[in-house]
């Protein structure tokens, strides 16, 4: 089926949670609520002339200027029977921060997630083991969201443990081969 | 009365056999992997971040930083989902050397995959061997762009400069030359009593497990699943050469070790065409943008790859919806997938990177659990993980 098809059929199926499609160099992303991603997912990977059976890549973005639905949890699936494509976004908004985990359906959503948790803090509700993954544990902050400073927010100040560290390295002098 | 109880072991973050800064925290109970946590993350870097704050063409070299003993395919995957973005078409003569730079790239990649990983499992010759034939390669990217390592050799909209007859001479005699070393390879250890005891029925995942772990490359055709990436979206000459796509069937280490060695021909196959096909032209296309890159006019490169660079006008965002693409290329370890959302201006709004060591790496507890610690190791190997890419 061509990704056009596809997207036909889902908004036929589910027409109160998909939202609006877009297509764009041959691909077409399916944006829907939240709510329903769990029965949308288990739709595409069950019924035999769709057979999502592969979960290429789960990742989130950040849309700083929207209003209530700040992120989207987007899914690129693909089916290697049928060798077609789809892509499904999930808004999440800032102040309902979570969405339904997929690992019960794809077990490579795992890694994915918990990226997805450390880079932009959605939590997904149902994933065995949520943590950060390329993070510090003790990271504060998540770092791919569009008002996490590129730099450090410290400026020239220094950072916690600069002291320490500069006295150390000149303690340490004494010991130098001359 | 004796006490059973687990002991609970740090493999990495340095140890020869994690390929990288790979930390596994092992539970074992005598010889037997109980449970088993990889820690990744060591080697980040916020590849992601900064492509986002950075315009398309200086981001390219970032991707070299990924996957290090594969950057020339990392920068094919890059380049080839720019110009899927942005609509521009490289010329046929950069395809065709882009094609065989990627097959070079993949014959170097696996002559490190087969080295250290007979080196971790006790073949010490192999890795000496497989040293000496990557030089030529290395040799061979030196010849085409003076880097050996980080080359930055394609760019968006074709490849760097054009390739010289000397280089083709190398090449060519190179493709010739080298199945006879994958036979030394095969020599020393295919039917050797330790590697096969080694690999053999070790880090068995079926077919449809290693689909729904998104396992990809050589470790999910192990598995006898023939998805390739090349033949599934057929990207640069790949519609235009012949090659077959080798598939395992017992889905174990020793099975993902045949369809490395069999890519090994495959690629010496497509090189050979390649060069026999190699039209004449233009290798860069007169859309290539420069390095500021203001979209609104974009500029030509006369000539020179460089360009000038100028300081460019920050344009303004388009209204939503922006495009988005996802593209993806086979590297040698999997599926490599960009995800682009570009809003209009000259840097990406959200640039994802889907590595294959990333998702490989996810799937080790699952094969390692309830085997041996030994095991680990061979497991470890088995899914060619490089943690540049892991943790990117």
């Amino acid at each position: 089926m061509t990704p056009v098809q596809i997207s036909e059929l889902l908004k036929s199926k589910f027409q109160s949670d998909v939202l609006y499609t877009v297509e764009f160099g041959g691909q077409v992303s399916v944006t829907v609520n939240k709510a329903n991603i769990l029965v949308i997912m288990k739709f595409l990977k069950a019924s035999p002339e769709l057979d999502f059976d592969y979960l290429v890549d789960l990742c989130g973005a950040d849309y700083m200027g929207r209003k209530n639905d700040r992120f989207e949890v987007v899914y690129n699936l693909r089916s290697i029977s049928h060798n077609h494509c789809i892509r499904i976004k999930a808004v999440v908004p800032e102040n309902d921060c979570k969405i339904a985990s997929v690992v019960g359906i794809w077990a490579g959503a795992d890694w994915h997630e918990r990226e997805c948790f450390d880079m932009f803090g959605i939590s997904f509700a149902g994933h065995p083991d949520l943590r950060r993954i390329l993070m510090p544990e003790d990271w504060e902050g998540h770092p791919l969201r569009k008002d996490y400073p590129l730099k450090s927010d410290l400026g020239e100040a220094e950072w916690k443990g600069y002291k320490e560290v500069v006295e150390t390295a000149e303690r340490n002098k004494q010991y130098e081969v001359r | 009365m004796l006490k059973k109880k687990e002991l609970s072991i740090n493999m990495g973050p340095q140890h020869p056999a994690t390929h990288g800064v790979l930390r596994l925290v092992l539970d074992l109970d005598g010889e037997t992997v109980v449970k088993c946590t990889p820690h990744v993350g060591y080697l980040h870097r916020g590849t992601e971040k900064l492509g986002e704050n950075r315009t398309y063409p200086m981001a390219l070299p970032l991707t070299d930083r990924l996957d290090y003993v594969s950057s020339m395919s990392n920068n094919i995957g890059y380049c080839l989902a720019v110009e899927r973005l942005l609509g521009i078409e490289a010329p046929p003569r950069a395809k065709y050397i882009r094609t065989i730079m990627a097959e070079l790239t993949r014959i170097a990649n696996h002559i490190v995959w087969i080295a250290t990983h007979a080196l971790d499992i006790g073949a010490m010759t192999v890795f000496l061997y497989g040293m000496r034939d990557r030089e030529w390669i290395l040799d061979l990217y030196e010849m085409v762009c003076g880097a050996r390592l980080t080359v930055t050799y394609p760019r968006i909209g074709g490849v760097r400069c054009d390739v010289d007859n000397e280089f083709m001479d190398s090449c060519y005699k190179f493709a010739e030359d080298f199945p006879k070393r994958v036979l030394e390879y095969e020599t020393l250890i295919d039917q050797n009593r330790i590697w096969l005891q080694r690999t053999v029925g070790i880090g068995v995942i079926s077919a449809k497990e290693a689909v729904n772990w998104g396992l990809t490359g050589p470790t999910l055709r192990g598995s006898g699943v023939a998805y390739d990436v090349r033949r599934a979206v057929p990207y640069d000459a790949y519609d235009q050469v012949e090659f077959d796509i080798p598939v395992g069937k017992n889905c174990d280490v020793y099975d993902r070790y045949r369809c490395r060695m069999e890519e090994f021909r495959q690629s010496v196959r497509i090189i050979k065409q390649c060069l026999d096909k190699m039209p004449e032209g233009l290798v860069l296309s007169p859309d290539a943008p420069a390095y500021d890159m203001p979209l609104g006019k974009p500029r030509v490169m006369p000539g020179h790859p460089m360009g000038e660079i100028l300081p460019g006008e920050e344009e303004e965002p388009k209204k939503e919806p922006f495009d988005e693409l996802y593209s993806a290329v086979e590297v040698p370890k999997g599926e490599l997938g960009f995800y682009f959302v570009n809003d209009g201006t000259a840097k990406p709004y959200r640039m994802h990177i889907r590595a294959p060591s990333f998702v490989h790496a996810s799937v080790l507890p699952k094969l390692s659990e309830g085997s041996l610690v030994a095991d680990v190791i061979a497991n470890i190997g088995t899914i060619d993980i490089v943690l540049g890419e892991c943790d990117r």
